[in-house]
Order: structure tokens, then sequence, then C-alpha cells
């Protein structure tokens, strides 16, 4: 049986949330940052087919990334194939990483309340 | 937001972290210096097995390169994920074992029945496509590398249903031997060792 919540636990809950990176927050950023952080590096289309995305939208938030500095990307040939790959950067591993603290914190408060 | 939407929003985006680190973990799996090391193995195996004609001692030695294969593919594989530190290798490497374990399974099946029939000429093919089929299901979530190494496999398996038997230990060389020796090198290359 879950008990009502109380309104200190909404409000440490609304301030954990509050403090969300946003940038990261986005479901295909997050896939992107999770599965560049399994890995040293990916290239595009790699990255298009895990997360099951469409190159255009794959490009719009590859960008975003890029100009918070999470991710770095080269752009070399293969043969006569532009090929784009993708690593993490340190900014990004640590956004992630406070990201995972964030959603660790909000499941602990959820704990402390029923616990209560 | 209440406590409780974000408790589940929090507890959906780990589990989709964890999830998206597995998948992506795949690409990194299979050991290309593992892959390599089996083609040497089976390079050797055919060099010393080409003047001996299909029969209890050449299905022997190929018995033990295989043995031996296996354990350096798993070995190279759970060395990669270490080297890495790759937290996550087990999902794939379960994904890949599920894929390839059953037509390896049809092949030791039917390597033991041909063998018991006297039909050792037939085992060249049927390694060849079978563990080409196998390479291919168990690549599937691997890159792409991977599966269209199998799909090489089964290209020579073909040839040798349809080649004379004088040509067995060239197809096995070419086949076991020099396609991960290429692929392994591809994998070793773009995807960290």
């Amino acid at each position: 049986m879950t008990r009502p919540v109380d309104a200190s636990a909404n409000k440490d809950a609304a301030k954990g949330s509050r403090e969300l990176d946003e940038l990261i927050h986005h479901r295909l950023r997050l896939g992107m940052v999770s599965a560049l952080a399994a890995n040293e590096q990916l290239s595009f289309s790699e990255l298009k087919s895990l997360l099951r995305t469409t190159d255009g939208n794959l490009s719009v938030h590859a960008r975003k990334l890029e100009d918070a500095s999470y991710v770095t990307v080269t752009k070399t040939f293969e043969g006569r194939r532009p090929l784009t790959t993708y690593r993490l950067a340190p900014a990004g591993r640590r956004a992630l990483q406070r990201y995972l603290s964030h959603m660790e914190s909000i499941i602990q408060v959820t704990r402390d309340t029923l616990e209560r | 937001m209440s406590t409780s939407t974000l408790h589940t929003r929090a507890l959906d985006d780990l589990r989709f972290i964890r999830r998206t680190m597995e998948s992506a973990s795949a690409f990194t799996g299979v050991s290309g210096w593992g892959q390599i090391a089996i083609g040497i193995i089976a390079l050797v195996t055919a060099f010393a097995s080409h003047t001996v004609q299909p029969g209890p001692t050449w299905l022997g030695e190929w018995l033990a390169a295989a043995a031996l294969a296996v354990v350096i593919g798993v070995a190279s594989s759970i060395w990669k994920g270490q080297r890495a530190r790759e937290p996550f290798i087990f999902a794939p490497l379960r994904k890949f074992v599920l894929g390839f374990a059953p037509p390896i399974s049809v092949g030791v099946v039917l390597t033991f029945y041909f063998a018991r029939l006297g039909l050792f000429s037939l085992l060249p093919a049927c390694w060849l496509l079978l563990y080409g089929a196998g390479v291919m299901t168990g690549g599937m979530f691997s890159v792409r590398s991977v599966p269209v190494m199998g799909i090489c496999f089964m290209v020579l398996g073909c040839v040798a249903v349809l080649a004379p038997v004088s040509w067995s230990a060239a197809l096995l060389a070419a086949g076991f031997g020099v396609l991960p020796i290429v692929f392994g090198a591809l994998i070793a290359w773009r995807y960290g060792g």
C-alpha cells in the first residue's frame, strides 16, 4: 500500500527536477550520451541505427550536444564517403554522472517518504 | 511534478540508460584480436592437414583447432570488455551466444552423424554454411562487419557444395583462416581491439 507523500518530499523532488540538466534530459540526447559512455567512439550511422531515429533528428540533437561541448565530432572520409564520428567529451561524461546522481536522489527521496 | 511521477520517470530514465549502454556495447563485444588469433590457428590447421584425406585424423585435427578457437573467442571477448572497463559486456555476449548456438549445435550433431557414416567430405561445406549462419544470426546486434563475415562464410559454403573435394583444404583455409583475420583486423582497428 502506498502512503500519500508529504509536502516536504514533494518540495525536495521539485528542487531535484529543477536542477536536472535539460540538455540530456531529452530522451534522444540522453540515449546518445549513454551510448557514447559505453563506447570510445560511434559513427553517425551506428548511433542512428542504435537509437532508431532519422538523419535529421539525430543531426539536430547531436549539434545541441556539440554546442554544449558534451560531445566531440570528427569528420573524415572512408574512401569517398564522409564519415562522422562522435566521442563523449569530459563535460558530457560529468553531465551524465550528475544526471545519474539526480535520478538516484529522486528515487531515494521517494524511498525515504515511503519509509516514514 | 509530484514525487511519484518523478520517481517513475527517474526509474524509467535509469532503465533507458542501462538498456542503451547494453545495446551500444554490442558494437564492441566481439574481439578483433581474438578473431585474428582464431584465423591463424585455422590457417595452421589447414596447412597441417592439407595432405591428409578427410577422415578420422583430419577430423581430430579440426576439432582440436575448433576447441582452441572457442576458448580464444570467449577469453578475448572478456579480455576486451575488461580492458575497456565495459561493465555491460555480458548482455551483448549473451545475445551473440543465443543467436550463434542453434546453428553451431546443428553443426556438432551433423559432424558426428556424417563422421559415423564415413561422409567426411561433406563436412567442410556443412561447417562453412552452419558457422556462417551462426555468425550471421549471432551478429545481428553487433557491428555490420560481423553479419557480413557470416554471409562470406555462407558463400564459401555454397562454393564447397559445388566444388571438387580436393578444394576442401583451400576453402577451409579461406573461410576459417582468411575471413576472421580480415574481419578481425577491421574490428580491432575500428572498434577498439
